[in-house]
């Protein structure tokens, strides 16, 4: 019995990660959808949601209820299959990123102070002295892949499966255009964003993401913003268009192509690709804050913490540092989100040739000039 | 335990002839593509299997080639596709024969 | 044995894949099916201790080949492969490839089980990046090298297969190339007549 708990101790924790992690990324993305809305009405004078709940809280949730008891409709000469893959694919592809994010330092003995109270109990002291072991130095991550970075791109790489399935099983022209449309502007502004990434790897040395932040780490002018504003912007566009967002949502202009991609998809299929584009967003807003402004680190936390003699409330490696952390961490998140609504609310979309000049005339040779500038730079530095 | 270096052999083998078999049956060009890098692929297979047992990071090298040589006929030959798809029409191996007779 | 489920799991998926893609007539069928084959494949990489590898895998052979591969069906916008009305000698040739290569893959199968097993060499590091990347800018830089040549060959070869010429504009750049020459040889002629 004990050896059975202990060897599925590790699934347990595991899965009980995924399931916070799912259930927080999740919560985020309902209030970003939420968040927009309230203010893009800003931006133009108006008040946005405001009926259901205070200030239009739970807007989303009566969002979700809609688009579960709507009428799913397929249309008649679709590809079945296909038609029902795209969505999952287009989801599941915007969910696995997840499990490499980096949500927070590593807490030092999260339950050592647990043990004292509970030693005296039969089994249940013996399991939580056990326990608290395991859990001693366990990283704020639920899998430890050392090619995180890779992983990401990856994975964002294969959910254009999604849209371009979607496009051509809906058997409709506006469709099949918004899907043609959408591979070939991923398929351009990958790159670009892979060679962004190439500079911060190079400084930092290292794939993993916890790695990169350990390297922007103790002082925010570390942040690799700084050495590599260019990549940095590169990245940022190269983003917006990996997402499909304003100026760069081509695949579903609404003037031009109905509503591109999806327009067929309706009820919880078309709330599938909803969800997958914000989901997408926070992926991308969490690799811009772990790549270029230090992940979960907070600027000064430690020195107040020694100054103010409470390390063991906030000195590195306790829960409250943990949590602080995480705080900060999200709150960098919100600020990239916040940008991408702002973005949309203020500029106008690219024509599709300006976005293909843009995107390989302009952004690709900035970024491997900014590549090559990198390789330079820490040459010189490491002789 | 792990599964032994011959069971990665095997199920190489198993995907190599599928590949191949299905270069003779496929008639179009994108198809014959297709299972040109799923045979590509059954080689690497075999790369890793062999870097892992030899604790060698050789083969995993030798992957990395591949998958290059794999980009670089992916981008020839869809071009060559969609030229011959210009001319043509049909993308049906069986349609290349402006040099027959 | 966690490993080995996972492995015969992946495996049977990978298989599966693979026998679909040359089933399934629609260019697009097979080309799910083989990014199927692709992403099992990449979590026996990952088993295999090569996450690198495994990484790579996804990035190039599922996210950019083969949504290349996609995009050109969508611009084609083919029909189904005709069936081998013509070639009907095929269904043998294949036949007879396919089951030649089976025995193959049970005579190593068997010729490998029956080899003395040295011990697993479980080096851990040996699919890091670190040790993939120091291998490959020492030891085998040279390789690296005419690979990133044969890729940059290939993009202009890409872009030169693919574009349009404008046939009038062809003709000009063939007429100022032939002028060009003429006037050289006449000039060579005068510096000759000199």
């Amino acid at each position: 019995m004990e050896s059975v708990l202990k060897t599925a101790f590790p699934f347990i924790v595991t899965a009980a990660a995924i399931g916070a992690a799912f259930g927080g990324v999740m919560m985020v993305v309902a209030y970003t959808v939420l968040a927009e809305r309230k203010v893009l009405g800003w931006i133009q004078g108006r008040i946005g949601p405001n009926r259901v709940g205070p200030w239009g809280l739970f807007q989303p949730f009566a969002d979700l209820i809609k688009f579960i008891f709507k009428e799913d409709l397929t249309p008649d000469k679709s590809t079945k299959f296909v038609y029902f893959l795209a969505p999952l694919v287009a989801l599941t592809c915007a969910l696995l990123p997840m499990v490499v994010y980096p949500f927070g330092p590593q807490i030092a003995d999260p339950l050592g102070w647990l043990v004292p109270y509970v030693a005296g109990i039969t089994y249940v002291g013996d399991a939580t002295v056990w326990i608290a072991e395991q859990a001693r130095n366990m990283p704020l991550t639920i899998a430890r892949i050392d090619v995180g970075v890779l992983f990401v791109l990856g994975i964002t790489s294969v959910g254009v499966y999604g849209i371009a399935l979607a496009g051509w099983s809906s058997n409709s022209k506006y469709s099949l255009m918004g899907g043609l449309r959408s591979s070939a502007q991923m398929i351009s502004y990958e790159l670009a964003m892979g060679a962004s990434v190439l500079g911060v790897v190079m400084l930092a040395g290292t794939l993993d993401l916890k790695g990169i932040i350990y390297a922007q780490i103790n002082s925010p002018f570390r942040w690799f913003i700084i050495p590599q504003f260019i990549g940095f912007m590169v990245f940022l566009i190269a983003a917006f268009a990996e997402t499909n967002r304003v100026p760069f949502d081509l695949p579903e202009a609404e003037t031009e192509l109905v509503a591109g991609f999806h327009t067929e998809y309706s009820a919880l299929k078309f709330a599938l690709f909803f969800m997958a584009e914000y989901v997408n967003m926070f992926t991308v807003s969490v690799m811009c804050a772990v790549l270029f402004l230090g992940g979960w680190y907070v600027p000064g936390l430690d020195y107040i913490a020694r100054f103010f003699g409470v390390q063991w409330l906030f000195g590195v490696g306790t829960i409250g540092y943990a949590l602080i952390s995480h705080a900060g961490f999200i709150f960098k998140i919100c600020l990239f989100l916040f940008f991408y609504i702002w973005v949309r609310g203020t500029l106008p979309r690219f024509r599709f040739d300006q976005l293909m000049n843009f995107g390989w005339k302009f952004l690709l040779p900035v970024a491997l000039a900014n590549v090559i500038l990198t390789i330079v730079v820490v040459y010189f530095l490491n002789s | 335990m792990e599964p032994s270096l011959e069971t990665y052999l095997a199920l190489s083998g198993i995907l190599f002839t599928i590949g191949a078999v299905g270069v003779i049956f496929k008639r179009n060009a994108l198809g014959m593509f297709m299972c040109i890098e799923l045979m590509l692929n059954a080689v690497n297979l075999t790369f890793v299997a062999f870097s892992r047992y030899y604790a060698d990071v050789t083969g995993q090298l030798f992957v990395f080639m591949v998958m290059s040589v794999a980009a670089a006929e992916a981008a020839v030959g869809l071009g060559i596709i969609i030229a011959f798809f210009r001319n043509r029409i049909s993308i049906d191996v069986d349609d290349a024969s402006i040099l027959k007779n | 044995m966690a490993s080995n489920v996972l492995f015969f799991l992946f495996a049977g998926f990978a298989i599966a894949c693979a026998i679909s893609m040359v089933y399934h007539k629609n260019p697009l069928y097979s080309a799910v099916s083989l990014v199927g084959v692709f992403i099992a494949l990449s979590c026996i990489y990952i088993t295999l201790a090569a996450p690198f590898i495994a990484a790579v895998q996804v990035l190039i052979y599922a996210g950019a080949i083969m949504v290349l591969v996609v995009f050109v069906i969508m611009l084609l916008n083919m029909d189904d492969d005709k069936p081998l009305s013509r070639l009907r000698y095929l269904y043998a040739v294949g036949g007879g490839l396919g089951l030649i290569l089976l025995a193959q893959t049970f005579f190593i199968f068997y010729a490998v089980m029956r080899t003395p097993k040295h011990a697993v060499n479980a080096d851990e590091t040996a699919g890091n990046t670190l040790s993939i990347g120091t291998a490959m800018y020492t030891e085998y830089l040279l390789p690296v090298e005419i690979v990133g040549v044969l890729l940059l060959m290939a993009i202009i070869g890409g872009v030169i297969l693919v574009r349009r010429f404008d046939p009038g504009h062809l003709k000009l750049v063939v007429d100022n190339e032939l002028e060009r020459r003429h006037e050289e040889d006449e000039k060579d002629d005068f510096r000759i007549a000199l």
